[in-house]
């Protein structure tokens, strides 16, 4: 497969420069009064005027030099980078869903309600989980405002619990969630890429509030005793905590409610094909167990026969985590997902995803190293240690020389436990050809001639970046280059 | 799927049928499928979609002088259709900065005019939102100085305090209020700087405040607090005609960009503006785009500063935040670039205008205008008749009301929060009046 990203030469906006302006330039009336506000008057103002027409140029090229979900595969490990329907893009942008003012009185918004209260409950549905809240505005708050309900509880209860076990495979925003809801952060060492039942029992004791834990988790294996993690926890009433970036590994097989879980959180940008935005917007709802209702953030949609409205009146509610409801237009493109897929749908997803997974994995492990060599669920990890002992390439050399084909690469040095990591997640939305040629390109960049890998990627608009130099120097705008 | 692909695949696996793909689930945990519907065709979600959709009323079916952070403002058509690009919206976090090029430029070009319109040295990527931002910002003060309290307005936004409220659940830090004169709404700032001299790690103030007023006042506030980090929240529309933050010393700036270019959508995905003085910035949340050169010495760009971020320093990071909104960055340079400086001086002339004749006409027997004063977006309005009553009556007459304040701001009586925007015109406001006049 060749690839050759567009390469222009595109200036930054305030390098723009044209005298002349169009009618179509014309965007607002020009107003001509100016109130005076004396010692609150600006000065000056320098935001590039550019016309529509140079300004398009510049946003084209520049999309045209951006890596994304339409151009190819992206193998990002827990990232779960779906293809993002656009049927849901069209519904986003009609004015029922753009146009509406989110302190609208509710009888205005019974539509949004309604779908916001469905998704809910599919939400519960998919989870096990008795209740869902879709207010906060990313996996990582999801992760925070399990961490709040859970002081909550524990505060409720007059229980000082003021630690929060983590396993050491486990993605950065756990232990940065639970450290912001003021929690000591303990990580336990995993034991054959698992949670190490044994230690886990004796670490456990009343100080301990939740067990925050990814099942499958960051290796890709399945916790086969998540229920006896289960019981730990429970018998010395810490909860369970589940970090839904792998759910996509398990719909319609498991939950993590069969499971034992009591708090759950979903990245709706993953497991339901939201589209990441270069970085977001996405949507982290969160579901918990009955007992935890009480404490989710205010407000509450409630559905009285069939009008919808919104209860503030929560006394036990930890209050709010983002402004309004949440990122409605995100809530709603993961709630058209989920009726296009429906369950059987949802189900054969997770299917796919996994075949596809361990298909990669065997296709490519004569190249590579593959750390506890079991069944895996949605994603692997493969290691380029003996690559890097034996001729000196790295996980980042295979990463950036993947690029030069045209592949996003796999998320690289996670988890932390396993050396020259590359954690490879292909999602369902791979055929057999696609996967076929990556593993082509796997093997045969693991036997190609170091160097052309240590100066890689060749094909891309710059060659490697120097990021030492970025973070010495400090220059985050245009202004310190003029200066 | 191709059953034949499915197959062959199995086969190469050593499987005989999909299930044994999941048979490392024990037994009890098994689920027997979901229980929801089953799939539907497109066509039949986009009806289905657009009747539920049609049950909402929006703005373009009433006359909206909600506001308090979310404006029904004008957006260019450009605006859209460069969000529509799918190298754009269906991208990843540019952590592969040698295709990711462009995004980067995007970013730092965000950064830039940001950074040019509050006059700060750094702006992140983006927050949430403006509340988290200032969750964020109250927490970023805790790092720059040791405090106990961190000082905010009496009369802020209750969604606000409560996500602020939040963020500091795991410091111990208590929250301080300084009051408001009930006569003109200005802010006490006496007060917050006589409770910024107890202990405080911050300070924040407003401008515009929450009832739409310029304090003035706020512009010599750093001066009264010297090294007590001080954060203003903006409207950032606003900057484009009034003193910006970094002019007067501001160390931290926050605020809801959604004014900005960006649609209100029921309330998200909106746009946490947070900028700050480059000696802070290494205690700042969130993600950062940095020049730098390649191999090759030609200009690129990266991500910098990541040793900050929950991925590399996990429970030390200084936030947790990862996914952003940085689609919506996108969406506020693209209006800014396309308005110029001309065209965001004409919206917010035009806003500003429009409130000023909003605040001389309003006034009628059941009704008036309690402050009065420069300012943006915002008037408030003391009326006869309850303000939530009064909202829901207003909808039947194609007007959406203002904010009920009397629930957090009780000795206001029965005042509620108009906006106005540049849409509007003279004509609007006395279409207003003439209900008003009817049902106020």
């Amino acid at each position: 497969m060749r690839f050759s990203q567009a390469i222009w030469e595109e200036p930054l906006l305030d390098e723009i420069k044209h005298d002349e302006l169009f009618g179509f330039d014309r965007k607002v009336p020009a107003a001509e009064k100016a109130i005076p506000k004396g010692r609150l008057e600006r000065e000056s103002l320098n935001i590039p005027t550019i016309s529509e027409r140079y300004l398009m140029q510049h946003y084209v090229n520049l999309s045209q030099m951006s890596y994304s979900v339409d151009n190819g595969p992206h193998l990002l490990g827990s990232c779960t980078m779906k293809y993002n329907p656009k049927v849901a893009e069209y519904l986003s942008s009609f004015e029922g869903a753009s146009r509406i003012h989110p302190l609208q009185p509710s009888s205005t918004i019974q539509g949004s309600l309604q779908l916001m209260y469905e998704l809910e409950r599919m939400l519960a549905a998919i989870s096990g989980m008795d209740a869902v809240t879709l207010q906060p505005a990313g996996g990582a708050q999801g992760e925070f405002t399990g961490m709040l309900v859970t002081k909550a509880y524990f505060d409720e209860k007059g229980e000082k619990r003021d630690r929060i076990l983590i396993p050491d495979s486990a993605h950065g925003t756990n232990p940065a969630s639970a450290a912001m809801a003021g929690y000591e952060v303990v990580e336990l060492p995993s034991k054959d890429g698992m949670v190490d039942v044994a230690l886990l029992e004796k670490v456990v004791d009343e100080r301990v509030a939740a067990f925050m834990l990814t099942n499958p988790n960051t290796l890709g294996l399945f916790e086969e005793r998540v229920g006896e993690i289960a019981s730990v926890l429970h018998s010395k009433g810490s909860l369970l905590y589940y970090d839904g970036a792998n759910m996509n590994a398990i719909i319609g097989k498991t939950n993590p409610g069969l499971m034992g879980f009591d708090i759950v959180h979903f990245n709706l940008h993953k497991t339901f094909a939201t589209p990441h935005g270069g970085g977001g917007p996405g949507a982290g709802p969160v579901g918990v167990k009955s007992f935890l209702e009480k404490y989710l953030p205010v407000p509450r949609i409630v559905n009285d026969g069939g009008n919808y409205a919104l209860d503030y009146n929560r006394p036990l509610s930890i209050g709010k985590v983002h402004s309004f409801m949440g990122n409605f237009a995100v809530l709603l493109r993961a709630y058209i997902y989920i009726l296009m897929n429906g369950s059987d749908g949802l189900e054969q997803n997770s299917e796919k995803a996994v075949l596809n997974s361990n298909y990669l994995m065997k296709k490519i492990s004569g190249s590579y190293d593959i750390p506890y060599k079991k069944l895996k669920k949605h994603e692997f990890v493969a290691s380029a240690d003996l690559l890097k002992s034996g001729r000196g390439i790295t996980a980042l050399d295979i990463a950036k020389r993947l690029m030069d084909f045209g592949v996003h690469p796999p998320t690289i040095y996670f988890p932390l436990i396993v050396s020259e990591a590359l954690m490879i997640e292909p999602t369902e939305n791979l055929s057999k050809q696609s996967l076929d040629m990556l593993a082509g390109l796997f093997c045969s960049i693991a036997a190609e001639e170091p160097e052309i890998l240590h100066s890689a990627p060749h094909s891309t608009p710059v060659r490697r970046v120097n990021e030492v130099k970025a973070a010495r120097e400090l220059i985050f705008r245009w202004q310190d280059f003029r200066r | 799927m191709p059953s034949d692909e499915r197959s062959e695949m199995l086969n190469f696996l050593g499987l005989d049928n999909v299930e044994e793909l999941f048979s490392d689930i024990p037994a009890a945990f098994r689920a027997n499928g979901l229980k929801l519907r089953s799939g539907l065709s497109e066509m039949e979600v986009v009806s289905q979609v657009r009747s539920m959709l049609g049950r909402n009323k929006n703005c373009s079916e009433m006359k909206c002088f909600l506001g308090s952070g979310i404006y029904d403002i004008f957006i260019p058509s450009v605006v859209s259709q460069v969000l529509s690009r799918s190298e754009l919206y269906t991208a990843y976090t540019p952590y592969q900065a040698e295709f990711s090029q462009g995004l980067l430029q995007l970013i730092f070009e965000y950064q830039s005019l940001m950074s040019e319109l509050t006059q700060m040295d750094a702006v992140n990527a983006s927050m949430y939102d403006g509340s988290t931002a200032l969750g964020e910002a109250a927490t970023m003060c805790r790092r720059i100085r040791e405090g106990g309290t961190f000082v905010i307005p009496r009369a802020l936004a209750p969604w606000k305090k409560s996500v602020l409220r939040n963020y500091l659940r795991g410091l111990s830090i208590n929250l301080v209020e300084y009051g408001f004169d009930r006569k003109t709404g200005h802010f006490n700032l006496d007060e917050a700087v006589s409770h910024a001299k107890k202990d405080a790690c911050g300070v924040y103030a407003e401008m515009p405040n929450f009832f739409g007023l310029y304090d003035e006042p706020v512009i010599d506030l750093k001066e009264a607090l010297g090294d007590v980090p001080l954060v203003v929240g903006v409207n950032p529309a606003s900057l484009a005609s009034v003193k910006p933050p970094g002019d007067y010393g501001a160390d931290i700036v926050i605020g809801e960009g959604q004014s900005l270019g960006i649609g209100m959508n029921t309330g998200g995905p909106l746009l946490g503006v947070f900028a700050c003085r480059k000696e802070h910035v290494r205690k700042m949340p969130g993600r950062i785009v940095g020049a730098t050169v390649d191999a090759d010495g030609k200009r690129a760009f990266c991500l910098t500063l990541q040793a900050r971020e929950q991925h590399i320093r996990r429970s030390r990071a200084t936030s947790n935040i990862c996914t952003n909104e940085t689609l919506l960055s996108v969406a506020a340079s693209v209006y800014l670039s396309s308005l110029g400086s001309s065209g965001l001086a004409d919206v917010a002339r035009k806003t500003e205008s429009v409130r000023s004749i909003a605040m001389s006409e309003l006034n009628g027997v059941n009704y008036n205008v309690l402050f009065d004063g420069p300012g943006y977006n915002e008037i408030t309005i003391q009326t006869r008749k309850e303000p939530a009553r009064l909202m829901a009556e207003l909808v039947e007459h194609g007007i959406l009301g203002g904010l009920p304040i009397g629930q957090f701001i009780p000795e206001l009586g029965n005042a509620s929060v108009w906006a106005v925007n540049e849409r509007m015109g003279e004509n609007d406001i006395v279409e207003l009046k003439n209900v008003l006049d009817v049902v106020a």
